[in-house]
């Protein structure tokens, strides 16, 4: 049994008063399934009524579940022949970031992806996904070995954002980030990033200037947390709710600003319902994009990336025609 | 609002004359106090040395036009974008006010100016920032007008030298001020392979979403004495530690001991430095 979340109460519930009777009609005999069947339609409008409209902040706590696969859990099932592969040479191993070669239905790829944990145990190991500079080099370190070796380049993002730490500072994270950034910008190998749970700020476009960008309909992307948002800009955190839906944080709402190409749905109820499921949807989104990109030369490749981002932005006054037309 | 309707959209606000005026600032008063020593000095004086304090060196911050004033050879600056403004993305609240208040304020439209001209003689582009407007917050003004400054750098074939001055990504923007730090860095990425030169100086403030992109990228990364700079803001960082920073944490010398910057270098030495740079890189002409 999963845990659920404040919002499916509803759905829980009745969930269990219909198991409740099922098991009463077997114990007593008695024939109860008018009553049952009628209550089975009620709980199929109500998951509809609440899976299918979820509002920004469902979607946060969606995004934050503690049960929400991983991008271990994802390169299990989408990859064969996975073999991780550790460490920057400059520093250490971080284990908030893992990156290694597998193969995509027999064709060899990098694979990236910030990583958290699932209990207390594994968060603290990974801390968190929240990575340090190393991560991000050796993540930039497995980019350019796949640039090196012409394959594409998968990154999975799941972050609340970079740590912030003293060591990190000391160490560079703004540098390791914009570096990443930079360097990604001009991979001439298909770059593929795949927001599966949050993406938290700089910490997750260090793994996200790919040539496709896609968001699973439960994660967010944003400058900066709902909470930090609230505390920032209305000098409060308790408005958190209200900051996601002021901040345009969500899948559908990324897809509306022309910021990701693709929002891939999820199982009703969030990934975490139905793992399998959820992976047939990530494969046929990453066969497509692959597939599409395959066609592009190293050139047109750069050339793709780079209008992509330059065209992001609105402006308005004089002269605002954008810069790469 | 549709797309089409910020394009049709009257400007409000007049774009900043080449024969412009001094904006109005805090160091318009007669007489300025230093933050560091506290002492009262005649801002006329202040301003003789370039907004460094006469009396313990302190480094006062200076708005986008007296840095470029410093730096340029008289009357070269030819500015680029000046009537570019931010429009309202995410239709945040009260953002318009805000930014109303901040061009009356600073004279300027956004917070960053870019342009051209000479630096002894060397040709630049150049892009200095000004933290009085919106904190020198990135959004996709800011973004676009040095992404621009940049791809102009390329075409031109000048060197490239920003002056970064920011607290970080504009919120009022969201997720599009973030994927500013992609198109500014990924410009740089095409001036880098060019072999075009790039020199970021990091002033007081360069922290968040603008030090994590292209104030961190220079093939030079300098900054002004004691200058704040940093990924993750230092209140934030006590809160997940619970550990007391040193005094020094995140300033230009701390970056410097760490190494992560090539120089610090005082304000009165900018301009000597930055032309010894472009002339050993070949772009003093004759
Ligand atoms: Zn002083």
């Amino acid at each position: 049994m999963h845990s659920y979340l404040p919002f499916e109460k509803p759905v829980i519930e009745l969930r269990e008063k219909i198991a409740e009777l099922k098991s009463f009609t077997e114990e007593k005999e008695i024939d109860l399934s008018d009553e049952i069947s009628t209550l089975e339609d009620r709980l199929e409008q109500l998951e509809k009524d609440i899976y299918g409209n979820l509002q920004p902040w469902q979607r946060v706590q969606i995004a934050r579940h503690g049960e929400r696969p991983t991008t271990l859990d994802y390169i299990n099932y989408l990859f064969t022949d996975f073999m991780e592969m550790h460490g920057d040479r400059l520093y250490g191993d971080d284990e908030a970031i893992v990156g290694g070669i597998a193969k995509f239905k027999g064709r060899p790829v990098t694979v990236i992806g910030h990583q958290r944990g699932k209990d207390t145990k594994e968060n603290l190991k990974r801390n968190f996904g929240m990575p340090h500079p190393e991560g991000y080099r050796k993540a930039l370190r497995l980019m350019k070995q796949a640039e090196k070796f012409s394959r594409p380049v998968i990154c999975f993002i799941d972050t609340k954002g970079a740590f912030p730490g003293k060591a990190a500072e000391e160490r560079g994270q703004s540098e390791a980030i914009a570096r990443n950034i930079m360097e990604m910008a001009g991979l001439k190998v298909p770059v593929i990033s795949v927001v599966i749970g949050e993406g938290g700020s700089g910490g997750a476009l260090a793994l996200g200037v790919g040539n496709e960008i896609h968001m699973l309909e439960n994660s967010t992307y944003s400058v900066i947390s709902p909470e930090g948002a609230s505390a920032l800009l209305w000098k409060d955190a308790s408005y958190a709710k209200e900051a996601s839906e002021t901040m345009k944080i969500t899948a559908p709402d990324l897809k509306e600003l022309e910021i990701i190409d693709k929002m891939i749905p999820e199982v009703r109820g969030g990934a975490h319902k139905d793992l399998e499921q959820q992976v047939i949807y990530i494969d046929e989104v990453l066969e497509h994009s692959l597939h599409t990109l395959a066609k592009l030369s190293e050139d047109e490749l750069v050339l793709n990336r780079y209008d992509k981002y330059q065209k992001i932005g609105l402006l308005a006054g004089e002269n605002v025609v954008p810069s790469t037309e | 609002m549709s797309l089409k309707d910020f394009f049709n959209k009257k400007r409000k606000y007049a774009t900043i004359p080449s024969e412009r005026q001094q904006p109005t600032n805090m160091n318009e008063g007669v007489m300025t106090k230093c933050p560091e020593c506290k002492s009262i000095i005649y801002t006329k004086e202040l301003k003789k040395y370039d907004m460094v304090c006469i009396s313990c060196g302190h480094h006062l911050s200076m708005t986008a036009y007296e840095r470029i004033d410093s730096l340029l050879d008289e009357k070269t600056f030819e500015e680029y974008d000046a009537g570019m403004t931010s429009a309202n993305p995410l239709d945040f609240p009260e953002y318009h006010q805000k930014l109303d208040k901040d061009r009356e304020k600073t004279g300027l439209n956004e917070a960053v100016v870019t342009g051209e001209g000479y630096m002894e003689d060397c040709p630049v582009v150049i892009g200095v920032m000004d933290s009085r407007f919106r904190m020198g917050s990135m959004g996709s003004v800011v973004g676009e007008k040095i992404a621009r400054a940049i791809e102009a750098a390329l075409t031109k074939n000048r060197p490239f030298i920003m002056f970064a001055a920011s607290g970080g990504a504009r919120m009022q923007e969201g997720v599009l001020s973030l994927m500013q730090m992609a198109k500014t860095s990924a410009a740089l990425k095409r001036l880098d392979e060019k072999g075009l030169l790039y020199i970021s100086v990091m002033t007081d403030p360069t922290t968040g979403g603008v030090s994590a992109s292209f104030a961190s990228l220079g093939d030079y990364n300098f900054a002004e004495p004691k200058a704040l700079i940093g990924f993750a803001g230092r209140r934030i960082i006590e809160q997940t530690i619970r550990e007391e920073l040193p005094d020094d944490f995140q300033t230009a010398e701390f970056l410097l001991k760490h190494g992560q910057l090539d120089r610090v270098i005082p304000r009165d030495e900018m301009k000597d430095t930055l032309v010894k740079i472009l002339d050993i890189h070949g772009y003093k002409e004759q």
